[in-house]
């Protein structure tokens, strides 16, 4: 388990943002990060890595101290054996994807990991270009294989995805899921994304102001009620049509854009951008085989 | 023609800029990356051979290694040698005279390497050594490249300290600058223009490579 219970005063955006975070991260799992800008999301991963010190608090992961202000224990940053992939992918310009990814491999003698990776990543073909001449998504994945070649205890995901287009996103979804799964980590994402948490996570931490407001199973937390539905997609409202006596919302799925039918009561708790669940229990599916 | 002053002036560029060099990194490095309210006071320290005149330094050296002072003739009694009219005296001198020339530009270059970079080095297990060595001096190379250049051609060029120092030894303390000056003294005006030629075409082939490197020719090898 990874218990962290920490303080620390920010000053985020002109105002003061007292961090408090008290939470239980079973290894092996995958966390989202969920709130505003200037909630603490990205100190939270700071504090952890290490790269910032709490004010008061501890933090033990299996059952070692990283930091605990009593006994005066802060692991430094090259002790705690933690990857994170930073917002602006941090590559070493001066070495080929392949030299960056042996940068930060730990043991010098076995060398296949980063073969595997190569081939889970699909990054072989690029392995001797320098990151200047990658694209984005490329950046992105020599930036996730690098943090995965140190074999981390904790992977941290520091809004990877933010800056790809929704295709390359969803490709890079897989990649993460894919390796968090194969390599036992326990990883912690920050997102703004529902749907790419719902599909990625088992918890979800809820951040704001500082604080952790709420937190569990994604749908749960994101839906506040209980749904029985048989199908259930996340999507995000994009229209509200009226029409005579219901309206029509449409409603992007993916990278599908549907129509659903809804009364002037569902409406009026909606607006455009909102993220929506769609789910559906009394009909039959028709289904085709492809 | 005699060539000693030419070869003197070089030896004596060369031989600043590699110990300059050294001694430049982890002062530019702490100039770089620290937060301590003494920076404001190195920095100025650092900068002042800019704006003062060379003999304004000069006079300070002179006094100060000279051997009837308590620092020249603890150096005498201590290494055995003296620092006035002597090459090593050049050195030193030299060094701070271009001092700011080789710490400005790898400051520069190493305060532009991004955070992140830093610390993801750092959370690889990388001492901070190491990623100076390994991460951010290599992806600093254009202002390690104009550092020292700069200190180099700005040593070629120095006048005032040299004359207040080293004097007029030839081999010792004679470098290019001075024997000009001495020629044209003399109204020896054919010698001093040879020596004049030979340090306005190689500073400006040196600077002219500089510009050129990082004007964009190398620079897409390098980042």
């Amino acid at each position: 388990m990874i218990h962290i219970d920490i303080n620390k005063a920010l000053k985020s955006h002109d105002e003061m943002l007292n961090l408090q975070i008290q939470c239980a991260i079973e290894e092996g799992s995958f966390v989202s990060i969920y709130g505003p800008s200037g909630a603490g999301k990205t100190s939270t991963l700071r504090l952890l890595a290490g790269l910032m010190e709490p004010d008061h608090g501890t933090i033990i992961v299996s059952g070692e101290s990283w930091y605990n202000k009593k006994q005066n224990i802060n692991l430094s940053p090259q002790k705690r054996n933690v990857a994170l992939v930073f917002q602006d992918y941090a590559l070493f310009p001066n070495m080929t994807v392949q030299q960056n990814l042996e940068f930060a491999l730990q043991d010098k003698s076995d060398k296949t990991i980063i073969s595997e990776l190569m081939d889970i990543m699909e990054i072989r073909k690029i392995k001797d270009r320098k990151p200047l001449k990658l694209s984005g998504g490329e950046k992105q994945r020599v930036a996730l294989a690098r943090a995965i070649v140190q074999r981390p205890k904790i992977l941290l995901l520091d809004e990877p995805l933010a800056a790809l287009d929704h295709i390359l996103r969803k490709r890079i979804q897989e990649y993460i899921s894919k390796v968090h799964k194969k390599y036992a980590l326990t990883t912690l994402l920050i997102s703004h994304d529902i749907p790419e948490i719902v599909k990625l996570s088992d918890q979800v931490l809820c951040l704001e102001k500082g604080q952790i407001v709420k937190k569990g199973a994604p749908l749960d937390v994101f839906l506040n009620k209980e749904v029985s539905g048989k199908f259930k997609f996340v999507g995000e409202l994009l229209k509200i049509e009226k029409q005579e006596v219901v309206y029509i919302l449409s409603i992007l799925i993916h990278s599908n854009i549907i129509k659903v039918i809804a009364v002037p009561s569902e409406v009026s708790k909606l607006e455009v951008g909102d993220k929506v669940l769609v789910a559906s229990k009394a009909f039959n599916p028709i289904i085709y085989k492809l | 023609m005699d060539w000693s002053p030419i070869i003197l002036t070089f030896k004596l560029a060369l031989v600043t800029t590699i110990i300059l060099f050294f001694i430049a990194i982890p002062l530019a490095n702490w100039l770089a990356n620290t937060r301590s309210k003494f920076k404001p006071v190195i920095e100025t320290i650092v900068s002042l051979p800019l704006v003062l005149p060379p003999t304004v330094l000069g006079f300070y050296f002179l006094i100060a290694f000279s051997p009837g002072n308590a620092f020249g003739s603890w150096i005498d009694e201590t290494f055995g040698f003296q620092l006035v009219f002597s090459f090593t005296g050049l050195v030193i001198a030299s060094m701070i005279y271009s001092l700011p020339f080789m710490v400005h530009p790898i400051q520069s270059g190493l305060s532009s390497i991004p955070t992140s970079i830093k610390e993801a080095s750092y959370l690889m297990g990388k001492s901070k050594f190491q990623t100076l060595t390994q991460v951010s001096l290599p992806n600093s190379k254009a202002s390690i490249l104009t550092a020292l250049v700069l200190s180099f051609a700005h040593t070629i060029g120095e006048f005032g300290v040299v004359l207040m120092i080293g004097g007029n030894i030839p081999d010792k303390t004679r470098v290019a600058s001075i024997a000009i000056y001495d020629e044209v003294e003399a109204l020896n005006y054919t010698q001093a223009n040879q020596y004049a030629i030979i340090l306005l075409l190689f500073t400006f082939l040196i600077l002219f490579w500089v510009y050129f490197i990082n004007g964009g020719f190398l620079k897409n090898f390098w980042k």
